[in-house]
């Protein structure tokens, strides 16, 4: 599998299969991010998008105030992220259900507005990252998208390796001795709130870890476009579409939904008619009324998708 | 200088704090009802503002007179709502029903969006304009007359629920869904009606609103995150709750968006609703 997608780029050498590819990498590293968090864990999080804006600013930021490259930004923004986890972390983790889901919905808003009106990083205006040549060091490349395509893959890669490296371990037992009963972990000794802070803290790096891909891929940023309440929906529908929990689920997800939303955006939504997204909405009706399992649901049955 | 401001800026929050109350008040009754978030409240409420702008559009009629159709046609799409997709979740995970009413969210704007244009329309001349002058604090009467209807609507539904035998009837439900079952309750039937009233209540208080406010397709977003954080401070399922709450919230606003910065107003508004939440998770008015 990991041949052909190295393959794909060299087959498919139009600029549409080769950004379709490049979403579809992005958007299946975001899911798996929060996967970590709110599959294994249960802590439905509907702010993700907080990480990935933080992650995109600060790759924008350092270029744009220090000039320095991209790369730094990303690391710095994975740090910055991480911190805000603990932060949004701490007093979350307090609430449960749909107390937990609507807090991280209102922080993320919370950001959303505070950055529109904080002029440092650009305000409702936004960032623009300087052009440059093609270089590594700036991580810019206009005339191929051959790097992007690489690293974003990378990207997905990395995600996955993490998820699985949890899943095997011991922390990824206490993940889902939490996710199924936080008491009776608790009561077997598992710092419940120190595994959910490790895991928002992942989660968040990882997410940041995008937002700053996202940043240089597009090289343009503002509040709508990285701190959107859509991406932090978005990335949970592509799980719970796959299959909440799993490895793969994530995955499975954004490789159906994000080439059929790009299909319908450029074959009937092409003139911003919004018909894209209402066949968007009437599909997410559908597969939770239809299969609340997950497509991977499908597939298993009994399993605990 | 300060304190007509102060006035000035108190009744105009207290004012949208009336409609922000109405629109919780659905909110609340479902959720408190059967446990289920409804993301798509606030587009229930865009479906009235848009139903009284084209019947002022199109034939004339004035948002007071299309109220009640606005009222009873929100009623039947929330049965609809119900029936069609909410019944069909009540025993699935937290996130499936989350997203089942997030998907219809999506949809709604979205079929608002491409019929009605992502443009911004206003109801103009209407049987009420201009402002009452109460010596040098200006109310005017269109944001006061939605008011008045928002507090009556909300006061039938406080009475409806705590005063006759159908209210009784989906508070015991509220309360233990088996145990009011076997008391003879057809639960199913209170569910449709929590949806059916719910929905009718953002109906309404779209019609008020369409009075004085924009109507464009992603009005619900605004008003649906109100209502959340108005159904939190004033503690699940409580109407009165969601009623001081929503008046609260508006008068926070006008504050804020007064003396401090109308673009961060409402910073100040989920900072209370994050607030309640880590220190009064059961509500302003709530008892544990």
């Amino acid at each position: 599998m990991l041949a052909a997608a190295v393959a794909y780029p060299f087959v498919f050498r139009k600029p549409f299969p080769q950004d379709l590819a490049i979403k579809i990498f992005l958007f299946g590293g975001l899911a798996s991010a929060w996967n970590v968090l709110g599959g294994f864990t249960g802590q439905v999080s509907l702010g993700n998008a907080i990480f990935f804006g933080v992650g995109a600013y600060a790759t924008a930021v350092v270029q744009t105030h220090w000039g320095w490259t991209p790369w730094v930004g990303m690391v710095l923004g994975m740090g910055v992220a991480c911190g805000v986890a603990f932060v949004i972390g701490y007093p979350c983790f307090r609430l449960k259900g749909h107390y937990f889901a609507m807090a991280t919905l209102a922080i993320g808003e919370v950001f959303s507005t505070l950055f529109m009106n904080w002029q440092w990083v650009g305000g409702a205006v936004g960032v623009y990252i300087p052009l440059r040549d093609d270089t590594w060091k700036y991580f810019q490349f206009g005339t191929t998208k051959l790097p992007y395509y690489y690293v974003t893959l990378a990207f997905l890669v990395l995600a996955l390796l993490i998820s699985e490296g949890i899943l095997r371990s011991r922390m990824g037992y206490y993940f889902r001795a939490i996710r199924e009963d936080q008491d009776a972990a608790r009561s077997l000794g598992v710092s419940a709130r120190g595994y959910k802070l490790s895991a928002i803290g992942i989660s968040a790096m990882i997410t940041s870890l995008g937002g700053g891909l996202y940043a240089q891929y597009v090289l343009f940023i503002d509040p709508p476009s990285v701190f959107p309440m859509m991406l932090s929906i978005q990335v949970v529908l592509l799980a719970v579409l796959g299959g909440v929990g799993t490895l793969w689920g994530p995955v499975l997800g954004t490789v159906i939904l994000i080439p059929l939303s790009e299909f319908t955006r450029i074959y009937i939504g092409g003139t911003g008619s919004g018909l894209d997204l209402i066949a968007y909405g009437f599909l997410i009706v559908l597969v939770s009324v239809v299969q609340p399992r997950g497509i991977l649901g499908f597939f298993r049955k009994g399993g605990n998708a | 200088m300060f304190l007509p401001e102060l006035a000035q800026s108190l009744l105009s929050g207290v004012l949208m704090g009336l409609i922000f109350a109405l629109v919780a008040v659905g909110l609340t009754l479902i959720w408190g009802i059967m446990d289920i978030v409804n993301f798509a409240h606030g587009d229930f409420l865009m479906t009235g503002m848009y139903l009284s702008f084209w019947m002022y559009s199109l034939w004339g009629i004035d948002p007071l007179l299309s109220l009640p159709v606005s009222g009873i046609f929100l009623f039947f799409l929330g049965v609809v709502v119900y029936q069609l997709i909410i019944r069909r979740i009540l025993g699935a995970p937290m996130l499936i029903q989350i997203f089942a009413t997030f998907g219809l969210m999506i949809l709604m704007r979205y079929v608002a969006f491409y019929f009605f244009t992502p443009n911004y329309r206003t109801i103009q001349h209407t049987f009420l304009s201009g402002s009452i002058d109460l010596g040098g604090i200006y109310l005017p009467v269109p944001q006061l007359a939605a008011a008045a209807g928002a507090f009556l609507t909300t006061g039938a539904v406080y009475v409806l629920i705590h005063r006759t035998r159908i209210g009784g009837a989906l508070q015991a439900t509220a309360e233990d869904r088996e145990a009011a079952a076997l008391m003879g309750i057809d639960t199913d039937r209170m569910f449709t009606l929590a949806w059916g009233i719910g929905a009718a209540t953002a109906g309404i208080a779209g019609s008020l609103l369409s009075i004085f406010f924009y109507i464009f397709p992603e009005v619900g977003g605004i008003f649906g995150l109100i209502a959340f954080v108005a159904v939190t401070l004033g503690g699940f399922g409580n109407v009165a709750g969601a009623f001081v709450a929503g008046i609260l919230i508006g008068v926070i606003e006008a504050l804020a968006g007064h003396f401090y910065d109308p673009a961060l107003k409402t910073v100040f508004v989920y900072a209370l609703f994050l607030g309640v939440l880590f220190f009064r998770p059961q509500g302003l008015l709530g008892v544990k």
